[in-house]
């Protein structure tokens, strides 16, 4: 195992994903996070020079549509999701900036 | 103090544009619907939901960014950016940070001095708006409403080319005329339609390094751009001179408290983690469809100008301002087809509905009635079917009703007087009851005759054929 990931690397990525991890789940996951580091370094084996970098893996594009009104009121089905609403808005915790 | 300083300034400007539907869905633009009713699994950002580009946001943002000299990349793409935030429903806004849509452009503005000089455009790009979040102001809670997520918004970022807020100033006009003109956007600052964030340092003048810049948020009107400019200047100055250092943060400003104070600064900054956007796939903009956005490019107020003067005659000045405000300059050849001629329709525009809309306090852009009926108007007032006083009051009505004149003309009665018999009567009876004025004229009193004829008018309610009854007047007392 090449890739080694510190303490401080597993709580900051944790900040950042707003996850809470308990010691045990932060051994774990600086263990998955190294092997999936090893595989993708499996990659640098190989000669990129030249080669313009991919980021989607099917050769589409131009998937567009024309800009015409499909959607009706959606806020039932949307109002669904909400744990807490208030008329048609959804509740969250005051946030201000 | 001391030393001279200069400011260096850079603005973010996001503009949101003018489609009806949203960036990745089928979902209304339209402002002002009750909360959350335009919305759907993709702009509320629900699992296995697939966004879709709306093909006119990137053809708005391509003659945006032709319309400002910039290179368009013809091969671009999605990224997302990722954050929480509860207006931000997919915990990610998704924009373009690696190949954004336009590159390295400028736009010219001029200078008090009569020179001109070009700000240049880093980059502009495409993104999707978040949703609004409502404060309650008695609970501890907020209210989202994800009718704006989704609303697509190009951000103009310009390279640090400005060195006062005049040049600020010049270069969101210059931008907004842009903008307005393509029709991509109505670039309201009030209503948010046009957002500025201005990222500012100082530095001693002579100094070819910046200094550490502040970004500052929070701006809904040109006036309150001037005044956080013209604050932040003072505070990094004064941190300067009594030996501090400025930090970088991001600063909101308050119009009400003219003060701005620290949102967040660069030490809590945001790891946003961009990545390609793999629901997306990549925009290529072929020779073809970039020659049909070129080809629909609108006239611009340059050229506009210029084919004014040679088509229209009417001078300089007016030209200038009609031509400052698309709604203005469409209302203006729209009018001047109709009623044929150019000198009365632009009096009207420039005259009665500059005051009109100063003492409404209504946006150019709102100008709230129709080219025909201004025209209409005109030619009841050219072919003396009604006077001018009478014409200045119809216009008011045509202001604030959009009254069709010819109409609203005939149901009030409002026509000229050009009767002699019932002129000549009042006149008589008006020459008859005021004897003294009547001596006092004889006497060489020319301002006599002021007093008579405002009360001839008032008799006629305003009606009579002014010219007519001045004539009448001097014959009458002249016997």
């Amino acid at each position: 195992m090449a890739n080694v990931i510190s303490d401080e690397t597993i709580e900051y990525v944790g900040i950042l994903a707003k996850l809470e991890l308990s010691d045990e789940d932060k051994e774990n996951a600086k263990k998955d996070m190294a092997d999936m580091l090893d595989y993708i370094d499996k990659l640098s084996e190989l000669d990129t020079d030249g080669v313009e970098p991919m980021s989607h893996v099917f050769s589409v594009s131009n998937v567009m549509r024309e800009d015409e009104v499909t959607n009706g009121d959606g806020s039932e089905s949307t109002l669904k999701n909400a744990p807490e609403r208030h008329e048609n808005g959804f509740i969250v915790p005051k946030t201000v900036e | 103090m001391a030393k001279s300083y200069e400011t260096v300034i850079g603005l973010e400007v996001h503009v949101e544009l003018a489609t009806k539907t949203k960036i990745f869905c089928g979902c209304s633009t339209e402002f002002g619907g009750a909360p959350n009713t335009h919305t759907c699994p993709v702009c509320t950002g629900m699992p296995g939901s697939l966004p879709v580009l709306n093909k006119k946001v990137v053809e708005y943002a391509a003659a945006v960014g032709l319309a400002t000299n910039c290179t368009i990349t013809r091969n671009c793409k999605f990224d997302r950016k990722n954050y929480f935030y509860p207006d931000n429903p997919q915990n990610y806004q998704i924009s373009q940070l690696y190949l954004p849509i336009c590159r390295d452009g400028h736009v010219d503005i001029e200078l008090p001095d009569g020179t001109t000089k070009a700000v240049r455009i880093h980059e502009i790009h495409m993104e999707e708006d978040a949703g609004k979040l409502i404060h309650d102001d008695w609970e501890d809670v907020s209210y989202v409403d994800f009718n704006r997520s989704g609303v697509p918004l190009i951000e103009i970022v310009s390279e640090p080319d400005m060195r006062s807020a005049d040049e600020v100033i010049a270069y969101l006009e210059k931008l907004r005329l842009i903008i307005q003109y393509l029709g991509a956007s109505d670039c309201k600052l009030q209503e948010g339609s046009m957002r500025a964030d201005v990222n500012l340092s100082v530095r001693e003048a002579g100094s070819t390094e910046f200094g550490t810049r502040t970004e500052t948020k929070n701006l809904n009107s040109f006036s309150a751009i001037q005044r956080a400019i013209e604050a932040e200047t003072i505070r990094q100055i004064d941190i300067l001179e009594a030996g501090g250092e400025v930090v970088q943060e991001t600063r909101r400003w308050d119009d009400n408290k003219e003060y701005s104070y620290a949102m967040r600064s660069k030490e809590d900054a945001q790891d946003y983690r961009y990545f390609p956007d793999p629901d997306l796939v990549p925009i290529s903009i072929s020779d073809e469809w970039l020659e049909s956005i070129k080809a629909a490019q609108p006239e611009f107020k340059t050229e506009k100008m210029a084919r004014y003067k040679e088509e229209y005659g009417i001078p300089d000045y007016d030209i200038n301002i009609i031509t400052d405000s698309k709604k203005m300059a469409d209302i203006f050849e729209e009018a001047t087809a109709i009623c044929n001629n150019p000198k009365k329709v632009s009096n009207w525009l420039m005259v009665e509905t500059m005051r009109l809309l100063k003492e409404t306090n209504t946006d150019i852009a709102n100008i709230p009635f129709s080219a025909t009926n201004l025209a209409k108007l005109v030619n009841l007032t050219e072919s003396g079917a009604i006077n001018s006083s009478v014409a200045k009051t119809v216009f008011e009505k045509i202001f604030a009703e959009d009254v069709d004149p010819d109409k609203y003309v005939e149901e009030n009665g409002l026509k000229q007087v050009n009767d002699e018999g019932a002129l000549r009567e009042t006149v008589e009876q008006i020459v008859a009851a005021n004897p003294q004025a009547v001596e006092d004229f004889k006497n060489g009193k020319e301002k006599a005759i002021g007093s008579l004829m405002g009360q001839c008018m008032k008799a006629m309610k305003g009606k009579a054929n002014p010219a007519m009854v001045n004539e009448m007047l001097r014959e009458v007392m002249s016997r």
